[in-house]
């Protein structure tokens, strides 16, 4: 059995560490070791964007990271999104626009989403789309997913 | 399997030099990820050249060219407006890589040392004329792109031997470039085939023009024959036509769960048309 | 009180309020199949086939069980012999026996302290083969000469002479076919194929299974029917239904494809074999594309004749699917649904369910009408096109109705095919310019829904509040409208109710999610239920009141004197009744127990507009408008969400899904790059018009919206691009390469 790897990093916020395996993923280790189970795994190869969580702010296919990789890292997962019980506009707006019917995509989708709007608080439709291209969803066929993400901008800007 | 951060592209090639086993560097990660969660390649020794300084740097040079650390990330890159501005096609090749997620790690070097005919980043180094520094056990050394890959999954580069960061040559006045693909989809999947075209224009005559194909033989490929075809031109319509039968021509592909024979070489001939146009309309400093 | 006929006026159906799971799906606390440890857990790892078909010479796995960390290995001796019938099915296809029957078929099974370990341990247990010939095609399965995948499957009705590879034969129709294609000014007949696609979920198969030496046991999974997945582990592993108690999990997709078991099985057998510590296993995407239950796919013929006003004089149809190596692609449904749109006087339909080298099929949406579909519908966009006629007036002119006897028997009840028609040609996008390349297809298609075995309870709290428990997990938005039919039965808030998806310990058996048939039958069970609660809340108000039950109504979350002579009491709320209960008879629960039959078919029309690149045969989607008949709907938005999510899948399925198999009988596209569901860029917004023509059936006229959306994609997009090209598509996927033939006059 590989030697264990100790990994100290920082999760929405709050200085955590574990021990993983050097063959496990961020996503492994979030879910297995952190107890963080926002993120899913829907392929374990980069292909659905149900793991997305950002690194250092940037959004990235927690599947296609490391555990060891996260070291001194700050990291951030659907469980950090809202503000106590303050929902963010984003997750509101998707309850309210029935945008997830069976949910699995949804925090993926969500981190995704803000990360765009975080970088470009005007979307386009168009780039909603493109955006969010490496998020698959089987339900809904992403209308009310864009339409709550741009609903959300909207207030977002409204808000600022 | 043994994690190591080597601290220098040296220590970097030292310890995989001393390997027995296998060893794959990491930088992005995305292609050797997947690789070793669908139990494809499980490295022994996994190298991650991401704590070597430098690496993460996007440099403008002196002389107007620019040099892409090993670790830069394609998002990187599209964020860089003067890079995107000089080299519109290499950029949005890279650019084409993966979802935004992917986008958030996957480099340019991976995607060249990956070794997959589809790269979409690699047709437009080739066609920019880019360079690698390469760092081994014996010194350092220069090495045009398109010397790189060797066949699907392989490249010439020796056990012990990694690439620094990518060599792009100065814009230069009255240069443009184009890269565009197909795929099934309007995202996520691999090339189908894949074309680069990077031309200078002299008022409205092509000068100079390098075209390049992806996912149309077991190596990105220069097609010196197709930027002939175009050259001292002003790429009129029987220009294009030859551009194209000079493209289909020089592709040798295969039938795979992507695409056809026929296909391929039909659409290499239509890419090659249409990335040609975006480039010469680059050039000439029209509205892209 | 009873509910004599139909409600029309809502005070909660019809609104849109926050789903009740909505906080916990934004934030990451709801728990799916793989969200779940316990202590002492191990992790579980499957053993697969990496041949087609081949005999299973001998495994060998003391290699396995020696790594440090394995606790148990399992194989097919570690289940019971002895199985018949789909129960034997079932067994054989979660692990092998003497054959492995398809890529990826499971051959053993190991439990460990991790996840990698376990992993490790399944690539150190060797599998001798040996190698047989195979077939993954349909027509080839049938054919002359074709490899057998398992001599006596066949059941009665197959005639003599087939191959053995054809295990189930149908054969229905009426009239005279001969005298229709006489009638006809044009007789077109044409061959179709479509490819097996998969639901795509996004979850893969998890779940976690803990069963002790005595066969009693509990097991978390994601499912859309926990009783079911009771039945079949319980049959699988030899044991008592009731020593298992099933708990389902939040489910991340399903569409059909998690209404039966694959790793379910494998996780309690391991279990019990490492001394009762739960195992949790998952399946990897690969393992979802490869091993779980992708659609059948398809071959068929179609002969339809129409007079040059656009009568349809008769329509015949040959289907052949294969649903993989055991029986059960659903061609029988294909048979029924092929033409059941319209009113033909003579029509045939002759259906083979053929075995081959691949995956068992499982239930996706709407299983076997989207390829009858596309095969009836391209053929009838055909006959118009050539007639000249309008589509949407030639369907009109044939539709079904109430009154039509189907062409697969029954006389329809009140349908909606008309009115989705009708809506269909008065909507904008029927009448929007169409540029270069571009082309409009319309197609029709409906799903016949159903009912069941439902069981639902309600309960009162002592607060008045309500608690609604069912058993149809919620997969799409399913308890904001059992709470919404709560709240209108009892004439309570939304908010005062709560609905629980109960395991299998706490109510009767309950079918799953499927078959369009949770807003209708657990919705319906649900409204039942209320109305016996409120009997039991109107003679508690009685007894208090000191007058006859019978005196009672109820009204707004109240009881209330009938009339006059009932007595001049103030209303009385529930919470009051509830408050009080304990003192007047103890706790108040309302039962429903039974299986609705009041189900009925909805229809649906689409209308998309397509632009195909003529120099790269790429299809790209501009328009998509889905009409289709809700009876009622209940949640508006999330009946919308069901026609947009089947629209998409079916967009999938026509342009780019596929299943593809090498020479070796292998898949190549076990994985979600090459397994190409649409993504977001890949779309426009789905434009939707909700029809309502109530269903006699439900008490609030709901039929199930579920499935009919996946049907009329197919031939739609098919016959939008038809008009783009001037080249009718037979076989799907539309793929760019086969779109390009076709143009440069190759296909």
């Amino acid at each position: 059995m590989t030697r264990r790897l100790h990994v100290s990093t920082t999760l929405n916020g709050d200085a955590v560490d574990f021990l993983c395996d050097p063959r496990e993923t961020l996503l492994d280790c979030l879910r297995d070791h952190l107890g963080a189970t926002g993120a899913k795994e829907g392929c374990g190869t980069g292909d659905c964007g149900a793991c997305s969580v950002t690194l250092d702010g940037r959004l990235v296919c927690s599947c296609l990271v490391l555990g060891v990789e996260a070291e001194g890292k700050e990291i951030g997962t659907i469980e950090g999104m809202a503000d106590g019980e303050t929902l963010h506009p984003l997750q509101r707006k998707f309850i309210e626009h029935a945008a997830l019917q069976c949910g699995i995509c949804t925090p993926g989708i969500l981190i995704a989403a803000k990360n765009l709007l975080d970088r470009n608080p005007d979307p386009t439709e168009t780039e909603v789309r493109y955006w969010l291209a490496g998020n698959l969803c089987r339900c809904t066929g992403y209308d009310k997913i864009v339409r709550a993400v741009m609903d959300a901008a909207s207030e977002l800007r409204e808000a600022s | 399997m043994n994690y190591h951060t080597p601290e220098s592209f040296e220590d970097a090639a030292a310890i995989a030099a001393a390997a027995t086993g296998t060893t794959r560097f990491l930088a992005g990660g995305t292609d050797v990820l997947v690789q070793l969660r669908t139990d494809l390649v499980t490295p022994d020794d996994l190298i991650d050249i991401k704590h070597i300084p430098g690496v993460k740097q996007i440099t403008r040079r002196e002389d107007g060219g620019w040099r892409i650390g090993a670790a830069v990330a394609g998002a990187e890159m599209t964020e860089t407006a003067a890079l995107c501005a000089d080299w519109p096609g290499l950029v949005e090749g890279m650019d084409l890589v993966g979802s935004t997620q992917v986008q958030g790690r996957a480099t340019l070097v991976g995607n060249l040392c990956n070794g997959s005919p589809a790269a979409d980043g690699v047709p437009g180094m080739i066609a920019a004329g880019c360079t690698v520094t390469v760092i081994g056990p014996e010194g350092a050394r220069e090495v045009a792109v398109e010397e790189i890959p060797a066949g699907p999954g392989k490249t010439t580069l020796d056990r012990g031997e990694v690439i620094t960061g990518v060599n792009i040559p100065p814009r230069g006045a009255h240069g443009g470039d184009a890269y565009l693909r197909f795929i099934p989809r309007t995202e996520m999947d691999i090339a189908v085939v894949g074309c680069a075209v990077n031309l200078r224009v002299d008022g409205a005559t092509i000068t100079h023009a390098r075209v390049v194909l992806g996912a149309v033989a077991p190596t990105v490929r220069l097609v010196p024959e197709a930027g002939e075809a175009i050259a001292g031109t002003t790429l009129d319509s029987a220009a294009l036509d030859r551009l194209a039968r000079a493209a289909s021509a020089a592709c040798h592909p295969i039938d795979d769960k992507r695409g056809t024979i026929e296909f391929r070489t039909h659409v290499a001939g239509v890419l090659a048309k249409r990335a040609a146009t975006i480039a010469y309309s680059r050039a000439k400093g029209d509205q892209a | 009180m009873a509910l004599d006929g139909q409600k029309t006026a809502y005070t909660y159906i019809g609104t849109t309020p926050d789903r009740p799971d909505g906080l916990d799906k934004v934030t990451g606390r709801a728990r799916y199949g793989a969200d779940i440890s316990l202590p002492g857990m191990l992790h579980g790892a499957v053993v697969r086939s990496p041949h087609a078909h081949a005999k299973i010479l001998k495994i060998d796995t003391s290699k396995a069980m020696a790594l440090d960390g394995v606790k148990a290995v399992i194989t097919r001796a570690d289940f019971p012999d002895g199985l018949e019938g789909e129960d034997w099915n079932l067994q054989e296809n979660c692990m092998a026996g003497d054959k492995a029957l398809y890529d990826g078929h499971a051959v053993a099974a190991v439990a460990a302290t991790s996840p990698l370990i376990a992993r490790d341990a399944a690539k150190l247990i060797e599998v001798a083969y040996e190698p047989l010939p195979h077939v993954t095609d349909v027509d080839a399965a049938m054919a002359e000469g074709a490899p057998v995948i398992r001599e006596g499957a066949a059941d009665f009705s197959v005639p003599d002479g087939l191959h053995p590879n054809v295990v189930r034969y149908f054969d229905s129709g009426r009239g005279d076919l001969e005298q229709g294609f006489a009638e006809a000014d044009l007789v077109i007949e044409k061959s179709f194929t479509t490819e097996a696609a998969h639901q795509g979920y996004i979850e893969p198969q998890a779940c976690l299974g803990q069963m002790g030496g005595d066969g009693r046991g509990e097991l978390w999974v994601t499912t859309q029917g926990h009783w079911f997945v009771r039945r079949m582990c319980a049959a699988i592993l030899g044991t008592e239904a009731t020593g298992l108690r099933v708990t389902p999990s939040e489910i991340g997709g399903g569409f059909g494809g998690k209404t039966t078991v694959f790793i379910e099985p494998l996780s309690l057998a391991l279990s019990r074999k490492a001394g009762g510590k739960p195992v949790k296993m998952g399946m990897t995407r690969s393992e979802v594309l490869r091993a779980t239950g992708p659609t059948a796919s398809a071959s068929m013929d179609i002969k339809m004749g129409m007079t040059k006003d656009g009568r349809i004089t008769a329509a015949s149809g040959t289907f052949r699917m294969q649903g993989g190596a055991f029986p059960g692609a659903p061609v029988d449904v294909t048979t029924m649904l092929a033409f059941g749109n319209y009113d033909i006087a003579h029509v045939r339909q002759v259906g083979y369910d053929v075995l081959a080298n691949r995956p068992k099929q499982a239930a996706y949406r709407a299983p076997g009408a989207p390829m009858a579909a596309f095969a009836t519908e391209s053929v009838l966009d055909e006959l118009c096109r050539q007639l000249h006629l309008d589509p949407i007036d030639t369907r009109l002119k044939n539709a079904a109705r109430e009154g039509t006897r189907a062409t697969f028997g029954p006389k329809y009840g009140p349908i909606g095919l008309v009115e989705t028609l009708e809506a269909a040609k008065a909507h904008p996008n029927y009448r929007q310019p169409l540029g270069p390349n571009q082309g409009r297809g319309v197609a029709s298609g409906y799903w016949m829904n159903w009912g069941g075995e439902t069981s639902a309870s309600v309960a009162i709290s002592e607060d008045g509040s309500i608690t609604v428990s069912i058993g149809t997990p919620d997969i799409g938005g399913s308890r904001a409208s059992m709470a919404l039919m709560a709240a209108e039965a009892f004439g309570v808030p939304y908010e005062n109710v709560r609905v629980n998806i109960s395991d299998t310990g706490a109510l009767g058996v309950n079918e799953p999610t499927h078959g369009s048939r949770a807003t209708y039958a657990s919705g319906l069970a649900t409204i039942r239920a209320a109305e016996d609660c409120i009997t039991k809340l109107c003679k508690r108000a009685a007894d208090k009141w000191e007058i006859d039950a019978e005196a009672v109504t109820w009204e707004d979350g109240c009881a209330k004197p009938s009339g006059p002579n009932a007595g001049d009491f103030p209303p009385m709320p529930i919470a009051e009744i509830a408050a009080e209960m304990g003192e007047t008879g103890g706790p108040i629960s309302g039962h429903f127990e039974g299986t609705p039959a009041g189900f009925s078919g909805s229809f649906g029309t689409h209308v998309v507009d397509v632009e195909v690149d003529p120099e790269t045969g790429r299809t790209t989607i501009l328009r998509y408008l889905v009409v289709q008949d809700a009876g009622k709907a209940i949640h508006p938005a999330y009946v919308e969400g069901q026609f947009q999510g089947g629209a998409v899948q079916g967009i999938g399925w026509t342009l780019n899904e596929e299943y593809i198999y090498g020479e070796d009988g292998r898949l190549q596209n076990a994985g979600f790059l090459d397994y190409r569901i649409p993504v977001a860029s890949d779309l426009p917004m789905i434009d939707t018009v909700i029809v309502e023509v109530p269903n006699p059936g439900h008490p609030y006229g709901v039929r199930g919206v579920g499935e009919t959306g996946i049907t009329p994609p197919l031939p739609a997009i098919a016959n939008a691009v038809r008009e783009a090209t001037g080249k009718r598509l037979c076989d799907l996927p539309l793929r760019p390469s086969r779109v390009l033939a076709a143009i440069r006059g190759k296909g």
